[in-house]
């Protein structure tokens, strides 16, 4: 496949790999932001081949990993109702809620059903005029223009019965409170190539300049990913601190225009709390008092929710890359992909998922 | 979740007022929103994340990056000999 087999090439992986073992003389704390490059970081074995001074976290860039338990609540609460088909991306569904999950609701008879594209929930929508059609619109930057045009496109086709549950995140604000963590260790950050694709690259200067944190824009094939690493391990070895393009071929400095337009038409930004790490400040987005009639929240009245967590889940430090899931006494014993307790353990991208996956519980620290 | 695949534009076509694609992943042909693409065409590769088109394919930078990768290689191997 174009686009892809070339970066998966052998031979180019182990001259990159030779690059950064002559260029790196000391330790260095990297951090990969997204959860797709976790996992791609694992499933190709690069943890193995990496230099013994480069040293790997693990950043909070799953966002169904960060959906706050509360809103699990929220999506169940409606999802149960009689006369909802509630919509989700597929990872959503087993999340778990404070008692349910998503899954649950389906088993006892609830219309819950998975969509590729948030355009596949406005249809359903058109298609079923008598019942309420809910999106869970979750997500980063990436999929906030898809969620957007659903609400755009909802809004021009007059249709009046579907709405939107919304816990849409960003990304910079999480690298801020990450580095301003007095715990902080990271000292480069590979940025998430498809939140670029978006948003560009822009918004990462002043954030590398003000922390001093060399940063690269960074693909999910094995050769993008150790070329976003020999950009920062360059950098960190020459004391620099500044954002490079290491995934030119997909991602510009003003990323996408359109699609930033139309979030910023559907979407404002607010104060946005992530699962297991707390309220970021201005973290989040909402919908506009313009498309407030599509807020599901505010047509579907459920009450309050005492949400709760597991007292044994670490999974906030591990999102902050404090810890790693094996410093967790709960991984791979009470916590396993098919009886979570916490959401990194859940999605196909969570940290936890992905490191009970790839690789023997013993083995997984390195901390 | 942030999942972004290539492929390539074999029909464009328009729906219910959207700029919309058939793509080929290598065989799998799935449809995608051009909208916020609009200017792509039929034989270009595009990046697709849950129906959408977020970028066109750069080409030029695919191969710019190819070439650095090759001048890596060239320069381990004199430091080898040296």
């Amino acid at each position: 496949m174009k686009f892809i087999d070339e970066y998966r090439d052998r031979e180019s992986v182990q001259r990159l790999l030779g690059a950064l073992r002559s260029s790196v003389t000391r330790h260095w704390t990297l951090m990969e932001i997204c959860g797709g490059q976790t996992h791609a970081f694992l499933r190709f074995g690069l943890d193995g081949l990496l230099p013994p001074e480069i040293e790997l976290v693990h950043g909070p860039g799953c966002p169904v990993c960060v959906t706050p338990v509360e809103q699990i609540d929220r999506a169940v609460a409606i999802a149960g109702r009689e006369e909802v088909i509630f919509t989700s991306f597929g990872d959503m569904l087993r999340v778990p809620g404070t008692i349910s999950d998503l899954f649950a609701v389906r088993a006892r008879g609830g219309d819950v059903r998975v969509v590729y594209s948030p355009l596949d929930a406005v249809k359903l929508a058109q298609d079923h005029p008598d019942r309420q059609v809910v999106f869970f619109a979750i997500g980063f930057e990436t999929t906030a223009p898809a969620n957007a045009m659903a609400a755009i496109a909802a809004r021009a086709r007059g249709v009046g019965n579907f709405s939107m549950l919304v816990s849409q995140v960003c990304v910079p604000p999480a690298m801020e409170a990450i580095l301003a963590s007095p715990r902080n260790r990271v000292q480069a950050f590979l940025a998430a190539g498809h939140v670029c694709a978006v948003m560009g690259y822009w918004q990462y200067h002043p954030i590398a300049a003000r922390f001093h944190v060399p940063m690269a824009v960074t693909g999910f094939e094995p050769v993008d990913l150790l070329r976003g690493m020999q950009a920062v391990v360059t950098q960190l070895e020459t004391g620099q601190a500044k954002v490079e393009n290491a995934y030119g071929r997909v991602v510009s400095e003003a990323g996408n225009r359109p699609a930033q337009e139309a979030m910023a038409k559907v979407f404002e930004p607010c104060d946005r709390q992530w699962r297991g790490i707390g309220v970021i400040p201005h973290s989040g987005l909402r919908l506009r008092p313009q498309f407030a009639d599509l807020d599901a929240e505010a047509r579907f009245d459920v009450g309050h929710v005492a949400a709760s967590e597991s007292s044994l889940c670490i999974a906030g430090e591990v999102l902050m890359g404090h810890k790693k899931p094996a410093d967790c006494p709960a991984f791979g014993r009470e916590c396993t992909p098919t009886s979570p307790l916490g959401a990194p353990m859940v999605s196909a991208e969570g940290t936890c998922a992905a490191y009970f996956r790839y690789q023997a519980p013993a083995g997984a620290s390195h901390v | 979740m942030c999942l972004g695949i290539p492929g390539k534009i074999t029909e464009v076509f328009e729906r219910d007022a959207l700029r919309m694609a058939k793509v080929d992943y290598g065989g799998v042909v799935k449809e995608a929103c051009l909208t916020y693409e609009p200017e792509a065409q039929v034989g270009e590769y595009i990046l697709v994340h849950v129906g959408f088109a977020i970028s066109r394919m750069s080409e030029a930078e695919a191969q710019e990056t190819l070439r650095l990768i090759g001048e890596l290689a060239q320069f381990d191997d004199q430091e080898a000999a040296a």
